[in-house]
């Protein structure tokens, strides 16, 4: 709107919505690592980095990695929320630990870099970046650590690159047009509550 | 999902341990064994893990669930030094990853998972002094244990309608009306949660 100044409205903390918004994602997280999640062609794939994207791109930052923190924090305390019945302590310090860690980092990427298109999303920013915090960030954790697990920095090159990559492409565009959509259906206030810019810079 | 998730109940000394004591033992045994990155010490503590299993009182079931999720890395490990033609190297790296796996998997079967909770939640106290509540970290993690079946039964519900109406190849028509249900689930249980006065 050209010409009537806009209060500029910073926002604080959590509300109990926020933590409600925090606690779905983390189980939708759960819900896309199981096998049978989405029905496309015959091989089953699972979704857990599409999760792992979804949340920032539709929560924004804070809450986005907030529920991927969450969802973690139950695995580690030993649900089987992983593909395949996976928990405990054991994915954590496996070869493949990295890119749990990573999915945090990722998720605060994807967060910030989503917050500049805001409150329009769109398709192909929004697939940039998917790529930049859920593909590049997450390997630049991952892939050293499984280098190390591995014992061999080219192996854990060639195992990343063959294994992961396409599919993870193809989440990222995936979950680009599932946030654009539900950014048209249903937007969600930012989180925590509203405070007055200038107030707090007073106080 | 049982909230049991991977504990098996059991009295053996390590079930009595408290849970921060054999994360750290773990952590540090584990990083021990990575630093020193010495073929014989490895294969020893891969070894000395596996032993521990029959002493807590677990079965040979246990120690197979805990590495068979390893299978595929340890063939894939082989068959490279196998080309490269490094066999000590080989055998270290699996020794290693064998230790880690066996220690951590001794860790999460013997102790329950709200105790595992507990411990996050004591170890989120210091963090008031950032701004963060320790309760909320105690009331979103029961929050996703509650949103689980919430989500499943959801996402089952438009999975198994989007199969009927025979819809193939856009799967994201299946996904968007899923999170838009859940999130507004989501805000209906936070308002109910600021009724009951949690704000």
């Amino acid at each position: 709107m050209p010409g009537i100044p806009t209060p500029r409205v910073r926002h604080r903390g959590l509300t109990v919505r926020d933590i409600a918004l925090i606690g779905m994602f983390a189980a939708l997280l759960a819900v896309l690592s199981m096998p049978f999640a989405i029905p496309v062609g015959p091989v089953p794939i699972t979704l857990q980095t599409l999760g792992v994207m979804l949340a920032p791109s539709i929560l924004g930052a804070k809450r986005g990695t907030l529920a991927v923190l969450t969802f973690l924090a139950l695995t580690l305390a030993g649900l089987p929320l992983l593909p395949g019945g996976r928990g405990g302590v054991m994915p954590f310090l496996g070869p493949t630990g990295g890119y749990l860690l990573g999915w945090v980092v990722g998720a605060l990427a994807i967060g910030l870099l989503t917050r500049f298109m805001l409150p329009r999303y769109r398709f192909w920013i929004g697939f940039g970046s998917n790529v930049l915090g859920g593909v590049v960030v997450i390997y630049l954790i991952g892939v050293p650590w499984s280098a190390i697990a591995l014992g061999d920095g080219m192996l854990a090159t060639i195992m990343s690159t063959f294994a992961f990559l396409p599919g993870d492409l193809i989440k990222a565009a995936l979950a680009a047009a599932i946030a654009a959509a539900v950014h048209r259906a249903y937007p969600i206030p930012p989180a925590g509550r509203p405070v007055a810019a200038n107030a707090a810079d007073s106080a | 999902m049982s909230m049991l998730g991977l504990y098996v109940p059991g009295d053996s000394v390590l079930h009595r341990l408290p849970v921060g004591a054999k994360l750290l033992v773990l952590l540090s045994a584990v990083t021990a064994v990575v630093a020193f990155a010495d073929l014989w010490s490895a294969l020893g503590a891969a070894l000395a893990a596996l032993l521990l299993y029959p002493l807590c009182g677990f079965t040979f079931r246990h120690v197979w669930r805990v590495l068979r999720p390893l299978l595929p890395f340890l063939a894939v490990i082989a068959l490279f030094q196998a080309l490269v033609g490094d066999g000590a190297t080989a055998v270290r790296v699996c020794a290693q990853l064998a230790m880690a796996v066996l220690l951590s998997g001794l860790v999460t079967l013997s102790t329950r998972v709200s105790e595992m909770l507990g411990l996050f939640e004591r170890l989120a106290r210091p963090l008031r002094y950032a701004g963060v509540r320790p309760d909320r970290v105690a009331l979103v993690l029961a929050l996703t244990i509650r949103c689980l079946p919430l989500a499943a039964s959801a996402w089952q519900a438009s999975r198994e309608a989007y199969v009927a109406r025979g819809l193939r190849g856009r799967p994201h028509l299946m996904v968007v009306p899923v999170i838009i249900g859940l999130i507004r689930s989501a805000e209906a249980m936070g308002e109910a949660l600021a009724a009951r006065g949690i704000d």
